[in-house]
């Protein structure tokens, strides 16, 4: 592993001129702001959430519009899973939950942006996906009904499971 | 040569034979033992059947399968792309060899397969590089490539094993979400060389061009050792459940990594912890905390034949055969037991044996009518065994319930499979 990062710093140093004559060198150049439609990513610190921002209340009439035909009324469950609640987690069996399993906030927006409504997904604006974000936040009480989500606050959102994990090959990161 | 009692002697407990007895110069002896052919009715008078007296069907494009054989499919946990995931499980009791015909690949799609032009589609690798760059399919058909055989397993696979009883179903549902072809692509290392690798970087974001834009994080260890970006799949352009028309391969590791359609490719310094590996892929341990980043694959094997679906047909002779495979390198031993684990003949294992691909196995067995327990476990050559059930419930727990075949209890079992026959010749799932 040293050897293949210090290889990947050299080829990183050196650029393809000096390093990469053997190789086709097929690809394309792009401008970072060419591929922004498709830059999607968000971290847990933040990082690549759009400007924005929603509140619960503006989520609530979204979500009776475009989510509750799955996830049910309130966000209690319907053909697909539940939204709010979710007992602590103990063992297989339980139910992993926003409330009680999710590590970051920022998944959340994450998730709904990338691939919801299931049928259209891509559809929502960014400011549609904060209050539905804020919106099942606030229902899961992990923050206050009339909080607000943007790219400040909502990376600040404590998830209770946050330090619920432990990582199973850690040599392999 | 070896005399009748040597080759027919079992070597461990009912009637497991020496793998060695039907391979080269072994056949004749093992059959002087003549306990099958003493049992065979005579044949027949042999006469031309309809389809020898004519010419036949005239030859397709591309070759369909024998009408006879077209029950030879997957099974689907959704066939009518109700707005779930759909599963579609490989039948490995119906198959034999190291691996899976392309229409007989498994495959979990999230939300139906995309219809992608591949003309039109286009793979970026942009984030902590030098050079952002954008490539075509005919441009990463203009590269060097490499071919090698590689399983691809769910990691939820096997969940019903999780069971607190066994659940009655055959090999297919229990462990049909994994399956080995031949993949053939472009080396990733190769294109992050060309778009160069800033020292920060450390894992990279791996996006699909399907409805979920399905996303996950890889180390870029990982992405620099053995991942490739597949084109071909036993040869043929990969199949539209699989990818098309490219999909990140990652040896060994959790399927849902192999990101299918990929689109995107991202250096990062710190991972994304996307739905499926901070939410889905994070099996429960019975103190109430998680796994995070399984990733690896680990050793495992399971009997095809006989098993649940497959009678046998009075006693006698029968090839125990099975697939043994592991994430981490080359499967170096299969022990097989047909008394519940009790005593262990070694299976023969086929050549070539392959890193982190499907091995098949075999012994002989003569099956004198009596109830038996078939059981495999599997070693590879990095050292790791495959645990027995007793050590994965001790460690990982089991579930309180007996769920459907198709509830994904937790994930990650690799413990052994043990099949019941019975005096008629059926065979059930049992814990043993």
């Amino acid at each position: 592993m040293s050897t293949l990062r210090s290889f990947a710093a050299l080829a990183f140093a050196l650029g393809t001129g000096a390093v990469c004559a053997q190789t086709p060198n097929l690809g394309r150049p792009i401008d970072p702001a060419d591929i922004a439609p498709w830059d999607i990513s968000i971290q847990p610190d933040g990082t690549g959430l759009p400007p924005g921002g929603g509140t619960p209340a503006q989520g609530a009439r979204i979500y009776a519009q475009k989510c509750a035909m799955c996830h049910g009324e309130n966000a209690k469950g319907g053909n697909n899973a539940a939204l709010v609640g979710g007992a602590k987690i103990a063992n297989m069996d339980s139910v992993r939950t926003v409330a009680n399993f999710w590590p970051y906030s920022t998944t959340l927006f994450d998730f709904i942006r990338r691939a919801m409504p299931w049928q259209q997904p891509r559809t929502l604006t960014d400011n549609e996906v904060y209050a539905l974000t804020a919106y099942i936040l606030a229902e899961n009480k992990l923050i206050r009904d009339n909080e607000s989500m943007n790219p400040e606050t909502l990376p600040k959102v404590k998830m209770p499971n946050r330090d619920g994990f432990i990582i199973r090959f850690p040599e392999k990161i | 040569m070896k005399s009748d009692t040597e080759w027919g002697e079992p070597v461990a407990g009912n009637g497991l034979l020496d793998r060695r007895a039907f391979l080269k110069g072994g056949a004749a002896a093992a059959a002087m033992t003549g306990y099958a052919l003493a049992r065979s009715a005579r044949a027949d008078a042999l006469a031309d059947d309809l389809w020898s007296l004519a010419p036949g069907k005239t030859v397709q494009g591309y070759e369909q399968r024998s009408r006879f054989e077209e029950k030879v499919v997957r099974t689907l946990s959704n066939p009518n792309a109700e707005p779930r995931t759909q599963h579609a499980r490989t039948p490995h009791h119906l198959l034999n060899g190291s691996f899976t015909p392309n229409g007989l690949h498994f495959v979990i799609s999230h939300a139906g397969n995309p219809d992608v032009d591949p003309d039109r589609h286009r793979l970026v690798i942009h984030g902590l590089v030098r050079q952002p760059l954008v490539f075509t399919l005919d441009s990463l058909a203009r590269y060097p490539m490499v071919s090698r055989m590689t399983f691809v397993e769910c990691g939820g696979n096997s969940a019903p094993m999780f069971s607190k009883e066994p659940i009655q179903a055959s090999v297919q549902a229990l462990h049909g979400l994994c399956s080995c072809a031949e993949w053939t692509g472009v080396p990733l290392s190769l294109l992050l060389e060309e778009t160069g690798i800033d020292p920060k970087a450390k894992w990279l974001i791996a996006e699909g061009t399907d409805a979920p834009a399905l996303s996950r994080s890889v180390p870029l260890t990982k992405a620099l050792d053995d991942a490739m970006i597949a084109l071909y799949q036993n040869g043929e352009r990969l199949m539209p459940g699989n990818g098309y028309p490219m999909r990140l391969l990652l040896p060994g590791w959790e399927g849902n990594m192999n990101v299918k359609y990929l689109r995107r490719i991202k250096l990062v310094e710190e991972p994304a912890m996307s739905y499926y590996e901070a939410r889905t892929y994070a099996p429960i341990l019975p103190n109430g905390k998680a796994y995070r980043f399984y990733f690896i694959q680990e050793v495992k094997s399971f009997i095809t034949h006989p098993s649940v679906g497959l009678k046998l047909n009075g006693p006698g002779f029968y090839e125990i055969s099975g697939i043994a495979y592991s994430g981490t390198g080359r499967i170096s031993k299969v022990m097989v037991s047909a008394d519940g684990g009790k005593t262990w003949a070694q299976a023969a294992l086929q050549e070539p044996v392959q890193s982190k691909a499907f091995a098949r196995f075999r012994v002989p067995w003569r099956w004198d009518g009596g109830p038996a327990v078939l059981q495999s476990r599997a070693w590879d050559e990095s050292g790791n065994v495959q645990p027995t059930r007793a050590q994965i419930v001790a460690a990982r727990g089991q579930s309180a319930k007996t769920p459907p075949v198709t509830a994904f209890i937790s994930q990650h079992y690799n413990g052994p499979t043990s099949w019941s026959v019975a005096a008629s010749g059926e065979v059930s799932h049992v814990y043993a």
